[in-house]
């Protein structure tokens, strides 16, 4: 056994890019504080499976999976799974959804709050809160 | 390539059934945006949710004696094609789901006239009904990829519907887009464990999957597959700790909109996580037993304590509500991590009697908000006299969420102490007891504030409409129904528990 396995680390490139993207993009949507970033970061994290999926679709010496046009499929052609790229066609086309709902909301939230930082936005909020406490906190003051 | 003749055998409208729960509020949704007419939108919703519910109805009337039935979409066959499939256990989660959108777009119509803008009504029906379509899509699909899709049109819509509380309190989108990125992590995560599983077996239909693992026994890509699964529905179920995004969603959304995604969206991810840990995994793989026991079960402890302290020091009715849901998933969690057939037949039946109950609750809610302008504790204090039937059903259902002997509550939490008692684990028997007395004293607060607390002076505040009353109470009344009379509801819960315990075996 190997102690660095050279063929399985390069073979595996895909999977490993999978990897990387995915934790870049979730860290981007965990750490970063403005929402435009966030929606950025969601986008990269889904991006990194659909190039999962379209890696398990591949196989060794496979061709793209068409038909040619007369319709006589060679059996000694390999083809290429095309099932998960039909799989990732969907998922893209979520991922597009969920992106410009994102921003979407992004822009309403501009318009009431005046800001698209997560920090002050959080500012914003707590004071509403303080003030929400003060003006309702009543029935629990009688109890003290 | 020659083209393979299948004879064509007529399908009778009954065998459509299972499209037809789809696709009419499928179809209904573009209709009222393509026909743009405010005053049409709300009779096509309502037709297209009640068609759904009698649909429901006959499908969990011929799955009641534990057949199955599989539907072939588009005639392609299984395990290629896309198939549904309805047995005891989904048939049921479609009748409370449809149930509940029936019930609630009478009341939505009075209490969306006031909540939200005219201009956005048309859009807003249309953004309902895919909510209400994606969900039962995600309950009778036989295809993992199937779940994805539908998790994703119901969760991007229900998005949408969040976003619309905005007009009462700007803290509405934020919680939408609070909701959105974590809604769409979790979504992810479950697509990748779909990915791995796809890996591993080649194949996306559930029964086609569970087969092959039994075949080739646990290993890294399935048990990988497992992790990323359970995490992603977790986020959907609002499992603690994943559950961050709930408590101001529910808070901040119109209020036929919460008590909607309240008693149906969260239960329907409790139903595909049980699909996926009884029917599509082995229970008896050692890595899930382990995950159930100490992963599941010590969370789901502290959801039960945690949520319910926090809900204790709310002031407002309705974030008193969202935190008690929280609780309430935990008694779920709790029942699928026994792993018995008297647990997951506990946690079936908390999911409908707890769909009920904070249906009729969060009803209630909506009808303070509609009368009195707002659910704060010193808004609604005195208003036992002022809006006597809406207070009489706050308390009857609050005695459903403590789990008082006669009610819903009372019996899921029966069979949950059994489930524990029959394990012999006495300890967590006492603690679920125990967190139902601190739901005691969350629920004696509102009726404290409602009933002995004077009126402020110069108060207006009239009973709601009939339009909001009578949903209200006919949730109302189910919860005592369903409390006295339980045959139903368990009849169908252990058929569900029996097809699921018995692996993928019950899948076919």
């Amino acid at each position: 056994m190997q102690a660095f396995d050279w063929d399985f680390i390069v073979g595996h490139m895909n999977y490993w890019l999978f990897i990387v993207l995915m934790m870049t993009g979730f860290y981007i949507v965990v750490a970063k504080g403005n929402l435009v970033k966030k929606i950025v970061g969601l986008n990269i994290f889904q991006t990194a499976v659909f190039m999962l999926y379209i890696s398990i679709g591949k196989v060794t010496g496979g061709t793209a999976p068409i038909f040619p046009l007369d319709m006589e499929v060679d059996p000694a052609v390999t083809y290429s799974n095309p099932l998960p790229h039909v799989l990732i066609l969907t998922a893209i086309v979520v991922g597009v959804a969920t992106t410009s709902l994102g921003l979407a909301l992004i822009v309403r939230i501009r318009e009431e709050y005046g800001t698209i930082e997560e920090d002050e936005l959080l500012k914003i909020e707590k004071e509403i809160a303080l003030q929400d406490i003060r003006q309702h906190s009543e029935v629990i003051g009688e109890r003290g | 390539m020659a083209t393979e003749m299948v004879p064509h055998t007529a399908l009778t409208l009954v065998d459509q059934l299972p499209a037809f729960q789809i696709l009419a509020s499928f179809l209904a949704a573009p209709l009222i945006v393509v026909l743009g007419s405010r005053r049409l939108a709300w009779p096509i919703a309502f037709i297209a949710s009640a068609m759904s519910l009698i649909v429901a109805l006959m499908l969990l009337s011929q799955v009641m004696d534990g057949t199955v039935i599989s539907y072939r979409m588009g005639g392609w066959a299984p395990p290629l094609g896309i198939e549904y499939r309805v047995d005891a256990a989904n048939a049921f989660v479609l009748v409370l789901v449809s149930a509940i959108s029936t019930l609630i777009l009478p009341y939505a119509r009075t209490s969306f006239g006031k909540e939200i803008p005219l201009r956005h009504h048309t859009a807003f029906y249309a953004a309902y009904l895919l909510c209400f379509s994606g969900l039962l899509g995600v309950t009778i699909t036989g295809d993992a990829f199937n779940v994805f899709v539908f998790l994703e049109v119901s969760s991007l819509s229900t998005y949408v519907l969040i976003a619309m509380g905005a007009e009462r309190d700007k803290r509405a989108l934020t919680a939408a887009y609070d909701y959105l990125i974590m809604g769409t992590i979790g979504a992810t995560f479950f697509v990748i464990g779909i990915g791995f599983l796809y890996m591993a077996t080649g194949t996306l239909n559930m029964a086609d999957i569970a087969d092959r693992i039994v075949e080739q026994g646990g290993n890294r890509t399935i048990r990988a597959g497992f992790a990323f699964i359970v995490v992603g529905i977790g986020l959907k179920v609002a499992m603690y700790p994943l559950h961050r995004w709930l408590p101001n969603a529910y808070t901040y959304a119109p209020s036929a909109v919460t008590a909607f995604v309240a008693a149906t969206s969260t239960k329907v991810a409790v139903y595909v996580l049980l699909r996926f840990i009884f029917s599509v995994f082995q229970p008896n793989f050692l890595f899930e037993f382990n995950t159930l026991e100490y992963i599941i079960l010590p969370f789901a402890l502290i959801a039960m304590f945690a949520a319910s302290f926090v809900a204790i020091f709310q002031s407002d009715f309705k974030m008193m509500l969202a935190f008690s849901s929280i609780a309430q998933i935990g008694y779920i969690l709790l029942g699928i991590a026994f792993l018995t057939e008297t647990g997951v037949t506990a946690a079936v039946v908390h999911l409908f009697n707890h769909g009920i109950t904070k249906a009729a609750l969060f009803m209630a809610v909506g009808a303070y908000v509609f009368s009195a302008n707002g659910s704060y504790y010193d808004t609604i204090q005195g208003l036992g006299r002022r809006m006597p039937l809406t207070s009489a059903a706050v308390v009857l259902a609050g005695f459903s969420l403590i789990g008082v002997p006669g009610t819903a509550g009372f019996v899921s939490k029966w069979v949950l102490v059994q489930a524990a008692l029959e394990k012999g684990w006495w300890p967590v028997a006492l603690l679920i007891v125990a967190s139902s007395l601190l739901a005691v004293i969350y629920v004696w607060r509102v009726i404290e504030v409602l009933y002995l607390r004077a009126t402020p002076q110069g108060c207006q505040v009239r009973e709601a409409p009939a339009s909001m009353l009578v949903p209200m109470w006919i949730a109302v009344l189910a919860c005592i129904y369903f409390g006295l009379n339980t045959d139903l509801t368990i009849g169908a819960a252990e058929t569900a528990a029996r097809g699921l315990m018995s692996g993928s075996a019950g899948m076919r």
